[in-house]
């Protein structure tokens, strides 16, 4: 096949993530290639890599790459449901089971594969399911429903992201395998072991060395499942996922060639026995294997794609490293992980009390890295696939790679030392040089080179080293980062903190005279009117403050999407008076306003308008309640567990602590909101550890750690410092709490900010344990001064004429707002919906409120 | 057409560059002051947010995109030019706007335009 003599019909069997890649790929080749996409699934292509998310909220949406419309405007036909069981390879014609045929110059099979169900007697009922399809999740998700315990079969890595998605399910969860460990095909038996102890920690039940003999009706649960041996496990659900098979059917029913034990062999091309057939991805048998990730799966499709116009790309086998996180273990596994390369010889690290294990396999001479396992900390996951893919010379102590750093000697492998050749992004094949090109090419800014090159848009594994790359190369070419916070001010947000400081700088209209230009906006003006807050904490509602302020902090109280306000009381530490409780259960009974627990352990009050808001807190106030800061970007929560106190376990007042901790920072403005929490044991059921700042008691004191969220992308704090006694955890908080506020970007949380430092964790700890700037002092005298000025926000608006006026709702009328509409659901109020509003119907009148 | 004007509230009334909201035969209106000149800057546009669809465009920060003033939106942040009513990110969306003057003491909205 030549340049000239390009293909007019090409048909792709299955439209999976590999089938949809050479689709993409085709097209962009050859725009005026004629497709024909014919797919067995009710739906397109989607991403099956991320598929356990659906159960953590993703919809089939979401998971989508791609859709009707857009297929339709590149031209490509799309049929879906369409499952091709024929094939005329003399006519080049392809029937589906309904009956359709379709003629092809060129055929390519992306059937994928299905998974492998041990023949075990029982199998095939009701609750015995796959894990495979948006459709099995379904099922899976009907199943576990009706079910308490569910045990996976299969503890490699989709039977591990399996067991994630029984427990998230809230099921009591086993995994049973065959082997004697745990992914056995990534990890040595040491990892296997630690990934068992960490996964048993979360609950987990593993058994390995298990085979199942049959599957019968339980007693005390659905079924029971008989082992060899005499043991047994009884479960109300059963999930398979013992391997994949190739979906070879078309190619033995219609006489290509196939493997031994299955798979469609091709070549380099990607081309089957029959040279109009490609086949690409998981049914595809290369130098007899199978290869199970997408990234090979996608260079095969380009290979295809190359071939087809004339190309000379080929399929020279891939790179099957993986690095991922399985029930929120970090594990990573690299090339040769099991050391059966002749003379290969290994370093192992290990630390159990942490639950970590890192492996690296080396050459004879020690000179390259062969591979690596690493459980628990996959932090230099990217710096040793480098050295392993271009056989980067190993440092003279190869065991440096692994071992904890001491003295702040982390062997990291800058960008710079990567040749252009060095791959970046394995699942779209974008190398380093690739990217140089790209800036070259002027493409200066991270989100554009993305766009330009995709690298980092598959599963996103590069991300910090492509941002490194980027970073580095710009920097060599004398391209300033630019970290400007708007058109307004040309500089970030941590210059501006300084320029305030420095020049004492009291309001946003001097800043602006002085530094910047146009009138502002929403982004600066809010984090100006922050930075002044927190240097000199005036009055956020003062006059030269309070146009600078969201609406959130204008009017004190969180704006819903009807444009009316919740009302949070500060409950600190979450200790509450039975008193305090009937308060807030009256005015929201007199106001009607809708009641909900926060995760924060107080109480929220929702539907209050505008100018109903002063009242309500007058009365609040009068009751001893203060501000929770919910609206503000600030220390919103310290959440706490009881403690020793009444707790059997607890060994330290965590109440008294976290009520304490919670009155020193409250007010305290800052990049983002801020969150804490103590807990009185290690059992730690404040989630102390999920927190900004958390704090754990100890036998000694109390455990620090920082640097912890919640949110879209949770994030465990890191272990800080140990055994303290109050004054120095204190202490040490105060310094942490006011060097982020100083250094961080806006809307910047903690775990990003830390990232950012160079030098991380162990920087922050010698800047706030060891005093390494000097600023020590300095950074708790600017927070003693936040501390003894606080004031409650709301007790000074209540109390001032002028900040009272703001919250009339009209300013020459006292009608109320009648665009505010609710009706009742589960005896409270909501919002109405549009179509309700128009109806009129249950409507409730909110109006009238009763003056109690 | 002649413009008729209406008195809405004092120039006291206004906060410098922030909002207020005014009531002006049942129609909800959004009245901005930009800047400290006592008779200039001072803005009226529709109240109702159409992404949002809730009457909160007075409780919007007030900043500029190059020469132009704005408003953004409190709930979604789309930002509105103040002199056209246009939203700078979505143009098919636009706020009704009123002429507005200094009288005296009074904030007048002029409505029969057009």
């Amino acid at each position: 096949m030549t340049s000239s003599n390009t293909p007019s019909q090409i048909v792709v069997v299955g439209n999976g993530m590999v089938g949809h890649h050479f689709v993409e790929q085709l097209h962009q080749a050859l725009p005026s290639a004629k497709i024909i996409v014919l797919s067995g699934e009710p739906r397109l292509a989607y991403d099956r890599v991320h598929l356990s998310e659906y159960f953590s909220g993703k919809s089939a949406e979401e998971l989508a790459m791609t859709t009707p419309e857009l297929y339709d405007s590149w031209g490509v036909e799309h049929h879906c449901n369409a499952y091709v069981d024929n094939i005329d390879k003399a006519a080049k014609v392809v029937t589906t089971k309904s009956g359709e045929t379709y003629s092809y110059d060129k055929l390519v099979l992306a059937t994928g594969s299905y998974p492998f169900v041990p023949p075990i007697p029982g199998h095939d009922q009701e609750h015995c399911l796959v894990y495979r399809t948006i459709e099995d999740l379904e099922g899976i998700e009907a199943s576990a429903k009706e079910s308490k315990v569910g045990v996976v079969v299969g503890g490699g890595l989709l039977g591990l992201e399996a067991a994630n998605a029984l427990k998230e399910a809230g099921l009591e969860t086993h995994v049973v395998e065959f082997a004697p460990q745990l992914m056995a095909v990534q990890l040595d038996e040491g990892g296997g072991r630690l990934l068992k102890n960490k996964i048993e920690d979360l609950g987990v039940k593993v058994h390995t060395s298990k085979a199942t003999s049959e599957i019968v009706a339980g007693e005390n649960c659905r079924f029971r499942m008989n082992f060899q041996g005499d043991d047994y496990l009884e479960t109300d659900m059963i999930l398979f996922s013992a391997g994949i098979r190739p979906s070879d059917q078309l190619a033995r029913s219609f006489d290509l060639e196939i493997g031994e034990r299955g798979g469609i062999v091709i070549d380099n091309q990607c081309k089957t026995s029959d040279p109009d057939i490609y086949a690409i991805g998981e049914c595809a048998l290369w130098q007899n294997r199978i290869f199970g990730l997408v990234a090979p799966g996608y260079t095969m499709a380009r290979a295809a794609v190359s071939h087809l116009i004339g190309g000379d790309t080929e399929f020279e086998g891939a790179d099957m490293s993986t690095k991922l996180k399985l029930l929120g273990v970090e594990v990573g596994s690299i090339g040769d992980s099991h050391a059966k390369t002749p003379g290969a010889q290994s370093y192992t690290y290990e630390n159990q009390p942490q639950g970590i294990y890192k492996k690296i396999v080396v050459d004879e001479q020690s000179n390259t890295l062969l591979g690596a396992v690493l459980v628990g900390d996959s932090s230099e996951f990217d710096t040793l696939l480098q050295y392993s893919l271009n056989s980067i010379a190993l440092p003279e102590f190869p065991e440096t790679l692994i071992l904890p750093s001491t003295e702040g000697a982390a062997p990291t492998l800058g960008a710079d030392a990567l040749p252009d050749s060095a791959s970046i992004c394995s699942c779209h094949n974008v190398t380093k040089g690739d990217i140089i090109a790209t800036i070259d090419a002027g493409t200066t800014d991270f989100a554009g080179i993305k766009s330009c090159t995709k690298a980092s848009t598959g599963c996103g594994g590069c991300t910090a080293l492509l941002k490194n790359v980027v970073d580095a190369e710009l920097e060599k070419r004398g391209v300033e980062v630019k970290k400007d916070i708007c058109e307004h001010f040309a500089y970030s947000r941590q210059e501006l903190f300084h320029l305030i400081k420095v020049n004492k700088i009291k309001t946003f209209d001097d800043l602006l005279a002085q530094y910047g230009k146009g009138l502002g906006c929403d982004i600066c003006k809010p984090a100006v009117g922050s930075i002044l807050a927190s240097t000199w904490n005036d009055y956020i509602l003062e006059k030269d403050h309070v146009s600078l302020q969201d609406t959130n902090d204008t009017y004190l109280g969180n704006m819903q999407k009807d444009g009316t306000y919740s009302i949070v009381p500060r409950m600190a530490g979450g200790e509450v008076k039975p008193e305090g409780l009937i308060l807030i259960g009256e005015i929201a009974r007199d106001y009607k306003l809708y009641t909900k627990v926060t995760g924060g352990q107080r109480i929220d009050l929702f539907g209050a308008k505008v100018n109903q808001l002063p009242e309500i807190w007058e009365k609040l106030i009068a009751g001893g309640f203060e501000t929770g800061h919910a609206y503000a970007k600030a220390l919103r929560t310290v959440k706490s567990c009881v403690g020793s106190t009444w707790c059997r376990y607890g060994v330290q007042d965590s109440v008294g602590a976290a009520i304490e901790v919670e009155n020193r920072y409250k007010g305290l403005r800052a990049p983002h909101k801020m969150k804490m929490a103590v807990s009185g044991c290690t059992r730690e059921c404040a989630e102390a550890q999920s927190k900004d700042v958390g704090i754990i008691a100890t036998e000694n004191g109390w455990n620090l750690y920082v640097c912890g969220n919640g949110g879209m992308k949770p994030r465990h704090a890191d272990l800080f410092a140990t055994d303290l006694d109050k004054e120095t955890l204190i202490k040490y908080i105060d310094r942490f709490w006011m060097f982020y506020i100083r250094t961080a970007d806006r809307l910047q949380r903690t775990a990003t900010w830390m990232d950012n430092l160079e030098g991380g964790l162990d920087y922050l700890k010698d800047v706030i344990i060891n005093d390494s700037l000097g600023i020590a002092e300095e950074l708790e005298a600017q927070m003693q001064h936040v501390v003894d000025t606080y004031q409650c926000e709301w007790k000074t608006a209540v109390e001032d004429e002028k900040s009272r006026k703001r919250f009339r709702r009209f300013v020459n009328s006292e009608l109320d707002d009648n665009s505010v509409v609710f009706v009742e659901e589960r005896g409270q109020i909501r919002p109405a919906t549009e179509a309700e509003k128009l109806s009129d119907i249950n409507i409730i009148d909110a109006t009238e409120t009763s003056e109690a | 057409m002649s413009i008729e004007w209406h008195n809405v509230c004092g120039t006291d009334d206004l906060v410098i560059n922030s909002g207020v909201c005014a009531l002006l035969n049942g129609q909800q209106i959004a009245i901005f002051k930009v800047g400290t000149a006592p008779d200039a800057g001072i803005y009226a546009v529709d109240n109702f947010d159409p992404q949002g669809k809730a009457q909160v465009i007075y409780r919007g920060i007030i900043g500029s995109i190059g020469d132009k003033t704005v408003v953004a939106s409190p709930l979604y942040k789309q930002h509105f030019d103040l002199a056209s009513g246009e939203c700078i990110e979505s143009p098919d969306q636009k706020l009704q706007v009123w002429p507005v003057r200094v009288q005296g003491n009074s904030v007048q909205i002029g409505t029969g335009a057009n």
